[in-house]
């Protein structure tokens, strides 16, 4: 089991939440974030000073799926979220150590 | 038009009836009969003055009880609102709280003492303690000083702006005043500072009232005891506190434009009720000080924006909001003195000014002025003051009374009255003078007592925790 994060701008969330339904992948969390890589961010006015602000609104989107379905999961994501340019986001990926549903104590990959 | 009708029924039917009965064959001849005609008359006279004068007292009452009620909006919640989206969220409830707490302190200090410092008779500084816990203010006119609504009616009215006064000198210190040392402090100022003010230029006998004062000064609804008070207040405020932790590296945006936004646009609407409310009655002069209020606020709206558009690329809401009320500042003391197309010049002059002002004096000499009391009041009652003595023309009010052919004598340059520039100076320094004496020996004080500033501490914390153990906004339920 792997767990899929994916730092992703928020107007591409319901695209990415379409991609990976279509791609069969059901649960996921959405997580409202500020971050920025190498993008830079915008300039504000107060008063006549300008100030920047450069912690940007992101949305992150956790899930843990199965190895077998891994690859699927990204290429979802990417597809969905890419522009092309500065500030389309990241994905990472850990290994998860088990999976349980609260509902009835399942265990492992059946949890998922 | 409608009081030409009321006397003409009011005459005939009073006439009627004794016509009437004579008709009837009273005895006496043609001389009683005219006798008792007359007779007839003059009590029809009578009766019908006193309703017309009843009908006047209606409307001009009516009036100044809805002035009143605009003029507290203007604090409560217009500048609550309007302080208080410019601040950081930690400080929205403190800073609300800073104008609410005048909207009782005053109002218990006015009725115990303050009008009677500010209005009664005194000498030519302050008033004197006649109507100390309002003795002597009945429901029947004081002609000293509005002839046609009970003297209870101005005392009320006049509370409204002894209650804003203090409000606006809050956005100086905003974000790291103690709760106890502000109460404090705007307590002893609003009787030390603001009433001795008032008494001088609106108070019977005082050396800036416009009917016989020392150097009658033209200020219509208060930009000398109002605005420059507070605030030349506020910049003398902003200077002994210092600035705020992290000022100005730290960016410290305004953290709801929206509450800002809401609470300008009460500050213009309340406006009419303390510049129309200033004429005392609801004729035609108060229709002249409503008209010259809303083209000024717009004007001025138009010209700070205008100018940042320029100087910065984009118009900001902020910029149009603070252009409308830097308008209503400068339009306040000539209000009732100036014709519409002058309050047009006035409101875009004040406009260009207090952009100037904010944006290039503030950042110049560094002064953590934080919500620009002093840019806006200050320096806009400043410039509204000197613009009065030279657009004011006694068409409009002939305040300085008629000469001895009955022509109205000239009130400002465009009459020809050069003069009253002087007078006008007059007024402006002693208000700079006052505050600037006045509040500094109470900031002095009211330190020495009990501490002017929250703790760093506190200050990061914000003062909705940290003075009153609440959160302004939850985000958690």
């Amino acid at each position: 089991m792997v767990k899929i994060e994916a730092v992703i701008q928020p107007s591409k969330l319901d695209a990415v939440k379409d991609a990976l339904l279509e791609a069969g992948i059901e649960g996921m969390t959405i997580l409202e974030a500020r971050g920025h890589g190498r993008q830079k961010g915008h300039t504000e006015f107060y008063r006549g000073r300008e100030y920047t602000v450069d912690l940007l609104p992101k949305v992150k989107i956790e899930m843990v799926v199965s190895e077998d379905r891994k690859e699927k999961a990204i290429q979802a994501i990417s597809g969905a979220a890419r522009t092309g340019r500065i500030g389309d986001g990241k994905i990472f990926i850990t290994r998860i150590e088990e999976a349980i549903r609260i509902r009835n104590d399942e265990r492992g990959e059946t949890a998922l | 038009m409608c009081r030409g009708v009321v006397r003409l029924l009011v005459f005939t039917a009073v006439l009627g009836s004794p016509i009437f009965l004579l008709a009837q064959g009273a005895s006496g001849g043609p001389e009683a009969a005219t006798q008792a005609r007359i007779a007839a008359l003059e009590q029809a006279v009578k009766t019908a003055q006193a309703s017309s004068a009843s009908a006047q007292t209606a409307g001009d009452n009516a009036w100044m009880l809805t002035s009143a009620a605009l003029v507290l909006l203007m604090t409560g919640p217009g500048l609550a609102l309007f302080y208080g989206g410019l601040v950081r969220r930690k400080n929205i409830l403190g800073t609300m709280m800073q104008s609410f707490a005048m909207m009782g302190l005053v109002t218990i200090l006015w009725a115990v003492v303050g009008y009677s410092l500010a209005f009664g008779h005194g000498n030519a500084f302050i008033g004197g303690f006649e109507h100390v816990f309002l003795r002597g203010v009945s429901l029947a006119p004081d002609p000293d000083y509005a002839k046609t609504i009970p003297e209870q009616t101005y005392m009320v009215y006049q509370l409204m702006f002894a209650i804003i006064t203090p409000a606006l000198i809050t956005g100086a210190f905003a974000e790291r005043m103690k709760f106890s040392a502000m109460a404090l402090f705007l307590s002893l100022w609003s009787l030390f500072v603001y009433c001795p003010m008032a008494h001088m230029v609106w108070g019977v006998g005082g050396m800036l009232n416009a009917s016989g004062g020392h150097f009658p000064s033209l200020d219509f609804a208060g930009g000398t005891v109002v605005h420059i008070t507070s605030g030349v207040s506020a910049l003398i405020t902003a200077l002994y506190l210092g600035k705020r932790i992290g000022y100005p590296k730290t960016a410290m945006p305004p953290h709801s434009l929206v509450l800002s936004f809401i609470g300008a646009c009460l500050l213009w609407v309340g406006w009419f009720g303390f510049n129309a409310g200033s004429a005392l009655n609801s004729g035609p002069l108060a229709t002249s000080a409503f008209i010259n209020t809303h083209f000024a606020a717009a004007a001025a709206a138009l010209g700070w924006t205008i100018a940042e558009w320029i100087h910065n690329g984009k118009p900001t809401a902020l910029g149009a909001i603070s252009g409308a009320v830097a308008g209503l500042v400068a339009i306040t003391p000539a209000s009732g003195f100036v014709q519409p197309m002058s309050a047009l010049l006035i409101g875009l002059l004040a406009g260009f000014f207090c952009f100037l002002m904010v944006f290039q004096v503030k950042s110049r000499f560094g002064y953590d002025d934080s919500l620009d009391a002093f840019g806006v009041h200050g320096a806009g009652g400043t410039l509204g003051a000197i613009l009065t003595g030279i657009f004011a023309v006694s068409a409009i009010n002939a305040a300085f009374g008629t000469d001895a052919a009955g022509n109205p004598i000239g009130t400002g340059v465009l009459d020809g009255h050069w003069g009253q520039l002087v007078n006008q100076f007059a007024g402006v320094a002693m208000a700079w003078g006052i505050s600037a004496i006045g509040t500094l020996v109470l900031l002095f004080a009211v330190d020495k007592a009990i501490g002017l500033r929250v703790s760093p501490e506190e200050e990061n914390t914000g003062l909705d925790l940290s003075q009153h153990g609440e959160e302004g906004y939850d985000f958690n339920t």
